[in-house]
This record gives C-alpha cells, structure tokens and sequence, in this order.
C-alpha cells in the first residue's frame, strides 16, 4: 500500500520560481496536475512543463503525484506545440521539472494502456531533442521508473539537485526490496557498493547519466540566488546541447561512464566489431 | 512425471514441434531467417556478462539474456534481438541493454548508408532487472532514443509471444515499434498484476485471477482494441510470416505513438468512476478506427 501522504511540492514551487507563473493550462482538456508555460530563459524563450499531485484528478490511482494517463496525453501535446510552433532556425528550449514518484499503478490504467501513454510523452519528447529543440530534465524530487521514462529521462541533459530528497530509480525501496526479497536494510548495505542500486543521488551521478548536479540552500523553498543559479545551468545545459549531438551518446561517452558503464562501452564496443565481420 | 515419449499421442507431437512459446530465446530468433543466413552476434562465448550479479550472488549468463542474431530474412539485412525468457525473467540490465542499443544504433547506421537493414524484437521481459536498476532504466531509455531513429528508416517489428510478457519499461519499447505482433499467449502492459496489488490492495487488481489479466494485457484484447497490428497462433510458421509480411511493408506512414488527439479523447471518454469490462473497451477503441 502506498505510504506517502504527505504530497510533494518541490515540483509546483520550482515550477513558479523558474517559469514566474502558476503554470495552469488553457487547453480544457488538461488535468490541473500538468503545469506548462513559456517564459524567458536567458535569451530564449523556453517552455516549462512539470506534473504536480492533484487531489482531484478523475483517476483515482492519479492524485498523488503519479503520471497517469491524462498526464502523459498532456505532456505529448505541449512538447509537440512547441515542435509544430517552430519558425526561427533556433528550435526553443523545453524544461521539463520532474518531481514524480510514480507512474500510476491501477487496473484502469493497464486496460486503457497506460504503456502506450508513456510511449506517447516519450515519443514527443525523443522528437523534440531529435528535431534540435534542447531538451532539459530538472529533477528537484523524485524521477521514479515509468515516471521518468515518461517524463524526463529523453532530455539531452539531465541536472539534479544535490539534495536527499532526489531520488532517481527503477523502484522505490520498499517495493524494490519485496520484488527481490531482501530487506530495505540489506538493500541499502549492497547500495553501497552496487553504484545502480544505490538511492543516492550522489551514487547516481557516479553512472555519467547526469551533465550537472546542483547544490541549492534549500531544495523545499527556492531562494532567489538559487533561482538565479539554477537558471544559469540550465541555460548553460541549453547551450551544450545545441552544441552537441541529438542523440543520448553524451551518456555513455561522459568521465564517469568511462569507470561505471565500463561494460556498456565494451559491449557497444564489441558489436560494432562484430557486426560488419562477414561470417 | 513420464519418462517415456510413448505416452505421448503423436498428433500432440506434431503440435508440440510448431510451438513458438516452447522455444528458449535463441531457438526462436533462429526461426526468423533464411537458411545458413545468419550468425550471433556477441554470444555466449564471448563472455560479455553484468558486472553487477555476480556480488549480490546471482549467477550472470555469458549472453546476459539477450541474443542477438544478423542475417537475412528474404534476402534483406535483418538483425532478430531476442530476450531469454529463463534468465531473471527476460528482464533487462547493462549489457542487455547496451547489446540491443548498438544493434538498433548500427542497424540505422547501415540504412543511411544504403544498407537496408530491419529489425525484430522478441521481448519476452518482465523490463527492469532490479539487480541492475538503475543501469536497467537508464538502458530502457536509451533503447528508446535509438529505435525512434532506426523506426524513422527501417521497420521494426516487435513480438510479445509469451510466456513472460512484455512489461515494465520494454513495454514502451514495443508501443514505439513500427509493429506490434501478439499471440494470444502474449501480454502487454506497463504495471504487472503483481505490482499493482502489491501498491493498491486486490480489490485494485486480482493478481492471481488469470482471466482478468487476459482480459486486459491479453493478445486478443490488445488486437480488438487496435493496440496490436496482427493477432497470430502459437505457431512458428505462423508467427514467421506475419513478422515477413510486416517487414515487407516496410516504413508505416503512421505511428500509434504520434496520435496525440485521438487517444486524449478517448480517454477523455472514458469514466473513471467504476471499473470498466475490459470487453465493453472493444466498441469504443474497435482497431478499425485507429489507423
């Protein structure tokens, strides 16, 4: 059963310290849990979207934070307005604030295809980086599995707060620990020398998936020069992007990779010795 | 238990030699090629296992439970990924997830340089290896970014045979596939029953009641309701030329995953107040209406 009562909102407050709005939708047919805005961002003009908890939500399994199906559909619709909005050479930045610790769990969901939802945000959001559009993930809570790969983990550059309360993770804890039947105790003591297994925010950034971790005063109360801060990375994050490739490479060719993802560069490295062998 | 295959009516034998599902993960991927036309690539004598089993006492597999195979399939470049559904429940870690990453990327490679080359994806996975997490989720992700721009080139088809499913994250990857092949056997879904029970009680989802889980992440209804291209028999003949066929149609013109509009009003049409018949979703997301 889920435990978490108390609601997160580290999402809607960074949300409306970065964006400088409340971030509610006009279209009618989004869910009041999908915040999207545009608002400066250095020069450019960037769109800012975050999934917040919404007590009211119509799907029940969808009020505390989790992405469900109304979520999902939003998110693909306003990162694909800013595709199909594109007239300059320069492609505008989206912003995607991730605070959510689930996808939604429940019976509704699995029958009107919640895997499709997913694919959908990730589809729009993969088309926008692959368009030129820098996409940047700004984890401030929790990115959570089904979550994330739904809302974030497509971004060109991912930054993270240096903060307990980030977590970044295939499963929270305590289901991690059932599905592979040790105890959160134990859990915790392989996590401190299994680097993936780790809740650590720190051990996290050892996988060379992370362009940036952020030390913020307070992570629960945006400060203005922490504002400022956090602005200046991401614009710096917008900036490497458009440089860069609009692939995921950055990932697995950064420092720490180099150490940690050894055996993703010697398995990549061997197919594509073998793949153009003739037999 | 019999020891002696005597026992066995020969009419049973005939039908037990054309199962798919009875197949391991390389057998199957074998069934898809022209004769002596393809070879593994990164195979178990390579050795290339996780790094990360062997200290949590989990015995690694020196395929790390995905075969991948390169050949022709009617005379066209193909490379068949086949995760094994009897190693950790088919599910997905580093290496796995490195080796199909490389296969899509150089998949697309050979393409835009004028070498056809499709893919096919037998995911029998339960997604995530928990062992691996992390590098698991960041592998999903990374599959994804991958075979949205092989899709963009070459057709890939995706199979989910049964009897492990396709779940969790590599449930996105077969939405995202330029087709989506089922049996009735398969299923498809982001949460497992399991999961879901664990998170919201029974009464959200029945994890042992096998009819309901049919009933919603089931072959036949992920093909009523338009969620799957092609519905096909256990059977290995069949299976292989419903994937021949789809490859032969190449590079679909629309993508499930790009119809934004027309799956937010059906969502929209849907009440959330009481549980929904899965049957009753057939009328309303009928598969002649989706593409």
């Amino acid at each position: 059963m889920s435990t978490d009562s108390i609601l997160s909102t580290r999402g809607r407050v960074w949300f409306e310290a970065l964006a400088g709005q409340s971030g509610k939708s006009t279209d009618p047919r989004d869910p009041d849990s999908v915040l999207v805005a545009d608002a400066p961002l250095g020069e450019a003009q960037a769109r800012f979207l975050c999934v917040v908890p919404n007590a009211a939500a119509r799907f029940p399994r969808a009020r505390e934070g989790e992405v469900g199906l109304e979520e999902a559909y939003a998110l693909a619709t306003h990162v694909r307005e800013v595709i199909d909005s594109h007239k300059s050479v320069d492609r505008r930045p989206i912003i995607a604030i991730v605070d959510v610790k689930s996808q939604a769990y429940g019976r509704r969901e699995e029958t009107a295809a919640i895997y499709l939802a997913a694919a959908v945000a990730a589809d729009a959001y993969a088309s926008a980086r692959m368009l030129g559009h820098p996409v940047i993930a700004l984890v401030v809570g929790q990115a959570l599995s089904g979550a994330f790969l739904t809302h974030g983990y497509q971004a060109n550059r991912i930054l993270a707060f240096d903060d307990p309360g980030v977590i970044i993770h295939a499963m929270h804890k305590e289901a991690a620990a059932r599905v592979t039947r040790r105890s959160v105790a134990e859990l915790d003591k392989l996590a401190e020398t299994i680097v993936p297994l780790s809740y650590d925010i720190k051990d996290y950034a050892k996988l060379g998936l992370l362009y940036d971790l952020l030390k913020v005063k307070d992570a629960d109360k945006p400060q203005t020069a922490d504002v400022d801060l956090v602005k200046e990375r991401i614009s710096a994050a917008v900036d490497d992007a458009r440089r860069g490739p609009k692939d995921l490479s950055s990932r697995w060719l950064s420092a720490a990779a180099a150490t940690t993802r050894s055996a993703t560069l010697k398995t990549r490295e061997a197919m594509f010795s073998q793949w153009s062998q003739t037999s | 238990m019999t020891t002696s295959t005597e026992a066995l009516p020969s009419a049973h034998m005939a039908k037990r030699r054309d199962s798919f599902i009875e197949l391991n993960g390389r057998e199957r991927a074998i069934t898809f090629f022209d004769p002596d036309s393809w070879r593994e690539l990164l195979g178990p004598f390579d050795r290339i296992e996780s790094p990360w089993l062997l200290p949590q006492n989990v015995t690694p597999q020196s395929d790390d439970g995905c075969i991948v195979l390169k050949g022709k399939i009617d005379g066209i470049s193909t490379v068949v990924i086949s995760m094994e559904p009897a190693f950790q429940g088919g599910s997905l870690g580093e290496v796995s997830g490195a080796k199909i990453c490389a296969a899509l990327d150089l998949a697309c490679r050979d393409t835009e340089n004028g070498i056809r080359t499709n893919a096919v994806l037998l995911l029998e996975t339960g997604g995530v290896r928990l062992t691996e997490a992390n590098l698991g989720l960041a592998a999903v992700a990374e599959i994804i970014a991958s075979l949205l721009s092989l899709r963009k080139v070459s057709p890939i088809v995706c199979l989910s045979a049964g009897t492990v499913g396709c779940f969790g994250g590599m449930s996105l990857v077969a939405a995202l596939s330029s087709y989506m092949v089922m049996t009735t056997e398969g299923r498809l879904g982001l949460n497992g029953p399991e999961v879901i029970e664990q998170e919201h009680g029974v009464e959200e989802f029945d994890s042992k009641d096998r009819t309901l889980i049919w009933a919603i992440d089931g072959g036949e209804q992920r093909y009523a309701t338009g969620l799957a291209d092609v519905l096909v028999k256990d059977d290995v003949g069949e299976i292989r030329q419903a994937v021949r066929s789809l490859l032969k149609a190449g590079v679909p013109s629309v993508y499930r995953s790009e119809q934004v509009d027309l799956y937010r009003k059906r969502i929209a049409a849907l009440d959330p107040a009481y549980q929904w018949n899965p049957e009753d979703l057939r009328k309303t997301w009928h598969r002649e209406n989706t593409k």
